[in-house]
């Protein structure tokens, strides 16, 4: 599955050190390293830029520039500012859970999983499925769902994760064992991505569904004329539980430990007795949970859709990018930036393009600083 | 046998007697005329046998089958020779189709212009609208490979996914460009005075009584062979690509990218010409489906129907074969249009097992592609092709 002596997948520092042991003629070590002599150059000329006092000032002097252009011609979305940075970091919640997963797999599994997206949209419906099967609760004040709904969340997470590992057990498996290349997993995800979308459009139709109908009210008044609902508190409230959790999972358990190795170095885990095809399915297990979560909490936000958790896919791939791919705490970052710059984007231009102002981060992100906020090469 | 069914014979056997004469295993000169004799035949053969109902729907398969041809042979250009993922065939697809429309249809006026807007119409040629959508689709590849295309390849098929969402927005909210959400109506149809009972002015009065027998509804036969003509042309100018020495480069970028650096090539710029070059043939494709589809809307462009279906084609027919990425479109398409009346048959069972299932069979379609697309990549991933090993004209087979 893993390519460990491909350079293309590797930084250029690492390969810079791994290459001499890597074996090779002299002549190859030369053009290697002056490719990568090229690419630091220009990292080195990039970092410069961003260093360098004038171009800072310049920077900083235009967003100035850009916020008072803002204040003249539109005062009223620039007074909205303060409530949509809160609603920001509420979807950019949603929009972390999401990529943690994705960052995750693609740190272990080394490819990007098409089909996460869908595996939100799994979550959402699992919960509403079981909330059906649940009896009516009574509402838990001073929210507006009652206890069915949190046992139907608690549940729907292990069943996302149960179909994430079945979707790897039936395509994902079998294609690795072959040695196959990424590319066909990637393939296979998008795939998997629309089977599971049709599976859902097939059972529940195009139809929107609603957890609960009706919204919490009154809503809160926070200062700055910021209005918050109670659901929108559980959303940021359950995310943080969540996140020490993967915290507590990755870095104090054995398997977290075993997942940090493989995503290290496939090969060398391999090596030292630590079984892989376990991590895998562990990994998946966590991934599928944290998306299957996000989904349920996208579909407490909003509504229920198939194409609810496809529509996501692009801000969570963003913010996976933008917080270095692979790095599950990167994507925390990443997932909150994202959401943040989404929604305060929808002061000033038209809603509909929320997730082209996640696209053009996205890009703006490969063109100056393509390992990301928290990537090690050239910086 | 009327000269109406002999006119419409005379078009159908122009991409029969092109596919008889590639698989005829003489020398060239006789290939061509018993493949102009055995098409001509052919076509006579099956519009004197089949119903003109049965005739029609082939065509229009037929039709579409190319169009989606023409898309799998540009995603060939990107996936089978160079590794380039583009999920995103569904924005080249849409740029192509809206450029070739902008270009070719007039500006609405009168009591039309307060129902349709568009940011121009300049009423050009046919061809010169597929110029237009294949330029304007090369640059946003150009635009889109910039940021990724130095980058390892799975950040491409990232952007490309973003860049189909985005485009699809524009065109979906964006009611001075292309009319917003409602449809861009009115695209002309090349050469549709031939069908039309005074005929094409520019033409011999001995043909236009030739000519005069069809009427409208025969234009499809007319398109097909339109469209035939240019997966022809673009099937032969990328045969004779992959065989140059860019296409080997290309392939050698998509086997080993580090050593083709070492030898000197410039992976990044080889790179950009085959995204380019694969981006401006499914504007192309985009073209030629807007002038058939006379009116379109962005509800066309959708991942599911812009790109998957190409990406189940192309890998289904053989990843990396000319000839795979055109079987895979009709086999494809095929399989496509034959769900639908799978789909209809099922109709009892499905209503039979819950009273809402009916109305969501055309999702049952979307399933079992994705099935087909699992099945073809865990069992026959070569597809059914395959690809050839050696491409040099240079090495005896």
């Amino acid at each position: 599955m893993d390519r460990p002596n491909d350079p293309s997948k590797r930084t250029p520092r690492e390969s810079m050190e791994l290459d001499p042991s890597g074996g090779g003629s002299p002549e190859t070590l030369v053009l290697v390293e002056g490719v990568q002599r090229a690419q630091r150059r220009f990292d080195r000329r990039v970092v410069a830029l961003l260093k360098n006092p004038i171009v800072l000032t310049l920077a900083l002097l235009g967003l100035i520039a850009l916020l008072w252009w803002a204040a003249q011609t539109n005062w009223a979305a620039v007074q909205r500012l303060p409530a949509l940075i809160v609603w920001g970091v509420m979807l950019g919640s949603i929009i972390a859970l999401g990529s943690i997963g994705l960052s995750l797999a693609y740190g272990v599994l080394r490819f990007a999983n098409f089909c996460h997206g869908d595996l939100m949209t799994v979550g959402a419906y699992a919960a509403f499925a079981l909330l059906a099967l649940l009896r009516q609760s009574t509402p838990l004040a001073p929210f507006s769902f009652g206890w069915g709904f949190l046992v139907a969340l608690l549940l729907a997470m292990p069943i996302t994760g149960l179909v994430a590992i079945g979707i790897d057990r039936v395509i994902y498996r079998p294609l690795r064992a072959r040695h196959g290349s990424l590319v066909i997993l990637e393939m296979a995800s998008l795939g998997a991505a629309f089977f599971v979308r049709s599976l859902i459009y097939i059972v529940w139709g195009a139809d929107f569904y609603f957890y609960y109908l009706g919204r919490e009210r009154p809503a809160m008044q926070l200062p700055l004329g910021i209005r918050v609902q109670a659901y929108q508190f559980f959303i940021l409230g359950l995310t943080l539980v969540l996140i020490v959790c993967v915290y507590l999972l990755l870095e104090k358990t054995k398997m977290g430990k075993a997942m940090r190795a493989t995503a290290d170095n496939l090969e060398l885990s391999k090596v030292s007795g630590i079984n892989t095809e376990q991590v895998v399915s562990w990994t998946w297990m966590i991934s599928g949970a944290l998306a299957g979560a996000a989904g349920v909490l996208l579909g407490l936000s909003a509504q229920l859709r198939p194409a609810m958790g496809w529509e996501l896919l692009l801000p969570m791939f963003a913010a996976v990018i933008l917080g270095s791919i692979g790095n599950p705490y990167g994507a925390l970052v990443g997932g909150l930036i994202i959401g943040i710059v989404e929604q305060t984007s929808t002061a000033f231009i038209n809603p509909a393009y929320a997730s082209g102002v996640a696209f053009f981060i996205m890009i703006v992100v490969l063109l100056v600083r393509p390992q990301g906020i928290f990537g090690k090469a050239g910086g | 046998m009327d000269s109406r069914m002999w006119l419409k014979a005379l078009f159908i056997a122009i991409p029969l007697a092109i596919l008889a004469a590639r698989f005829i295993p003489l020398t060239r000169m006789w290939r061509l005329l018993l493949g102009i004799f055995a098409g001509i035949a052919v076509a006579v053969f099956l519009v004197w046998l089949l119903p003109p109902g049965i005739m029609a729907y082939l065509v229009s398969f037929a039709i579409m089958a190319s169009i989606f041809a023409v898309l799998s042979l540009g995603l060939n250009v990107h996936w089978g020779s160079s590794g380039l993922i583009n999920f995103g065939i569904a924005a080249f697809f849409a740029v192509g189709a809206y450029t070739a429309a902008l270009f070719s249809t007039a500006m609405p006026t009168g009591i039309l212009a307060l129902y349709s807007q568009q940011a121009f119409g300049l009423q050009m040629p046919f061809l010169v609208g597929i110029l237009a959508a294949a330029v304007v689709s090369g640059v946003i590849a150009l635009l889109v490979g910039i940021p990724t295309l130095r980058l390892r390849e799975d950040y491409l098929a990232i952007a490309t996914i973003g860049i189909a969402e985005i485009i699809r927005l524009i065109f979906q909210n964006e009611r001075w460009l292309a009319n917003g959400p409602q449809p861009l109506q009115g695209i002309p149809q090349p050469l549709h005075c031939l069908v039309q009972s005074p005929s094409c002015d520019w033409l011999p009065a001995s043909l236009q009584m030739i000519l005069s027998p069809l009427t409208p509804r025969d234009y499809p036969y007319i398109y097909l062979a339109i469209v035939v003509l240019f997966v022809v042309i673009i099937y032969l100018v990328m045969e004779r690509a992959i065989r140059s020495p860019w296409g080997r480069v290309l392939r050698a970028i998509r086997e080993e990218e580090t050593s083709t650096a070492m030898s000197g090539k410039d992976v990044f710029a080889f790179k950009m010409q085959a995204f380019i070059v694969g981006s401006m043939i499914m504007g192309i494709g985009g073209g030629l489906y807007a002038h058939y589809m006379v009116s379109i809307d962005y509800t066309q462009f959708t991942p599911l129907y812009g790109t998957f279906i190409i990406w189940v084609m192309l890998v289904l027919g053989g990843t990396g074969n000319n000839k795979g990425a055109i079987l895979g479109a009709f086999a494809i398409w095929g399989v496509w249009a034959g769900t639908a009346f799978l789909t209809d048959w099922l109709q009892p069972v499905l209503a039979a097992i819950s009273p809402s299932l009916p109305s969501r069979s055309p999702y049952l379609r979307y399933l079992l592609i994705a099935v087909l697309l699992e099945l073809i990549l865990l069992f026959r991933p070569q597809g059914l092709l395959g690809e050839e090993k050696q491409v040099s004209q240079f090495i005896e087979k």
